[in-house]
């Protein structure tokens, strides 16, 4: 009958202690750390290459916004593990995070983080600030710094629309944490190196949003065409890029629909100069 | 016993009624409440929304665990298990047990309520100071003259009203016959409206809430909004709103 009888033991009793914070992970931490993903014993042999790992991810502003993509590739070694994976999560209304390195570790802090920032809201009746979220989730990654060492890596790129500066923000982490903001662009992933090449001469300082759109769609394409673990667009089985956009109006994931436009777009382009559009000399 | 009980209802009835009920795209919260900071109303989960009546730190802290065990089940499970039958469960043993092992009952009334995906699925549940339950049918009024605006509410309310509706009851079954009705920056409203995406909850506050005010309200609406913002009336933060 009541389901809360089936939480954590020693969770009940302190569901109505005000302890000062209104933190859902450090309320999680003290009275059921096991719920927190990769805090088990040390592993005996690093993992590495066993588990599937997800590849890159791209993020750019634009006017008034900041748009974020990802491939859909999964590998573990040298095979595929998974060609429709989705890396880029919606974490609020306005603010989203995309995951690179150890897959599930990386889907369960994104839970972990949309949960966070949520019940700060609910509990304060306010948002978190831009900065406040981007260091909330330097200290998610730190905490994850000891599965790191084992190979269970995850590092998140982190996009808001920041209402105060009405336009769009990037950080970005390294296995201890961070947040290192980027004004312009960011990539992580086994891509990125690829990614970061194309959005240097691709990049428009104030383009729209649907400028910017295919902008990282093509950063995308860049990537997996050098790196083999960065998905193409996958036009036979129609598995496109997962594309975000926050503004003002908050987040929103384009459609396949949208999504396969552009793609569809950029490969007609790419069918007369494969290597993409070329950037000025001058 | 019996004066515990006494003493809470006395409580509970000092401050001003909330009003909870259906329409025909999820569930509406009314409370004269002149606070912006002290909500009565607020969100607990995806679906869920909570309202209360009393002693404002007795009902925060109530609020503050339902968040906890809320955003708590549905990480260990999925977002979906979380729903308000459990919520109101655990209101009950936690509100029962106070009652019989505290001096001093806590001095409350809440509402649990949940968004369906059709009105069917909706589900209203209001909860008193000694943990009882009552599963609400389409409406639910507490505090103050509970059983005077709750026989008001009965006579008016439908099944399948629109918002603006919806609001205009609870608005005639909190006023009483004769009296002035609150302005809008007097009124705490809220909905879960369950054609909205992720998080139903929304708070209705500023010209859109004086859009959707019944006619005869409009003039003192209009006025209200070219005045520069009122403070908090000085009792609100009493404790006993």
């Amino acid at each position: 009958m009541a389901q809360h009888r089936d939480l954590p033991a020693g969770l009940m009793s302190q569901l109505f202690v005000n302890n000062g914070n209104s933190s859902f992970s450090e309320f999680v931490g003290r009275h059921a750390p096991d719920l927190l993903p990769a805090r088990g014993e040390a592993l005996a042999t690093p993992v590495g290459d066993q588990v599937p790992h997800a590849t890159t991810i791209v993020a750019a502003t634009c006017a008034g916004g900041v748009v974020m993509a990802g491939d859909r590739r999964a590998t573990s070694g040298n095979v595929i593990s998974q060609r429709d994976i989705e890396k880029v999560f919606r974490t609020d209304d306005y603010s989203c995070m995309g995951i690179a390195g150890t897959a599930s570790t990386g889907i369960e802090m994104a839970r972990l983080y949309r949960v966070e920032l949520e019940h700060y809201e609910k509990m304060e009746g306010r948002t978190l600030s831009v900065a406040g979220k981007a260091n909330r989730l330097a200290t998610m990654i730190r905490g994850n710094l000891a599965m790191a060492m084992q190979g269970l890596v995850v590092v998140p790129l982190f996009a808001a629309y920041d209402p105060e500066r009405d336009s769009g923000r990037i950080f970005s982490y390294d296995v201890a944490g961070g947040p290192y903001e980027r004004d312009k662009f960011d990539a992580i992933g086994s891509g990125s190196i690829f990614a970061r090449g194309s959005l240097k001469k691709l990049y428009r300082e104030n383009a729209s949003a649907d400028d910017i759109v295919t902008t990282v769609i093509q950063a995308l394409y860049d990537a997996a065409d050098d790196d083999s673990a960065t998905g193409g667009p996958d036009v036979t089985r129609k598995i496109w890029p997962i594309v975000s956009v926050i503004d003002a109006e908050g987040f929103r994931r384009l459609s396949d629909e949208q999504v396969a436009g552009v793609v569809q777009r950029m490969l007609e382009d790419r069918m007369i100069s494969p290597d993409g559009p070329i950037a000025p000399l001058r | 016993m019996r004066d515990k009980a006494d003493y809470a209802r006395k409580g509970i009835a000092r401050g001003r009624s909330v009003v909870v009920l259906q329409y025909v795209d999820g569930i509406l919260f009314v409370a004269p409440n002149p606070s912006r900071a002290l909500h009565k109303v607020s969100e607990i989960y995806d679906r869920i929304g909570f309202a209360a009546v009393g002693r404002y730190n007795e009902f925060e802290e109530l609020r503050l665990g339902g968040i906890r065990y809320a955003d708590i089940n549905g990480y260990t499970y999925d977002r979906t298990d979380v729903t308000g039958r459990g919520l109101a469960n655990l209101y009950a043993s936690n509100l029962g047990r106070i009652f019989t092992e505290s001096i001093k009952s806590l001095e409350v009334e809440v509402v649990v309520a949940e968004v369906g995906d059709t009105a069917d699925g909706d589900a209203i549940y209001r909860l008193t100071f000694d943990g009882s339950v009552f599963d609400e049918h389409g409406f639910a009024a507490m505090g103050g003259q509970a059983e005077a605006v709750a026989t008001r509410l009965k006579e008016r309310y439908r099944e399948g009203m629109t918002l603006a509706e919806a609001l205009e009851v609870a608005l005639a079954a909190l006023t009483e016959p004769g009296g002035e009705r609150p302005p809008a920056n007097q009124l705490e409203v809220a909905v879960l409206d369950r054609n909205r995406e992720h998080r139903k909850f929304q708070r209705l506050a500023g010209p859109r809430l004086e859009r959707l005010l019944p006619a005869a309200q409009a003039p003192a609406a209009s006025e209200d909004e070219d005045s520069p913002p009122t403070a908090p009336a000085p009792g609100a933060g009493d404790g006993t709103e």
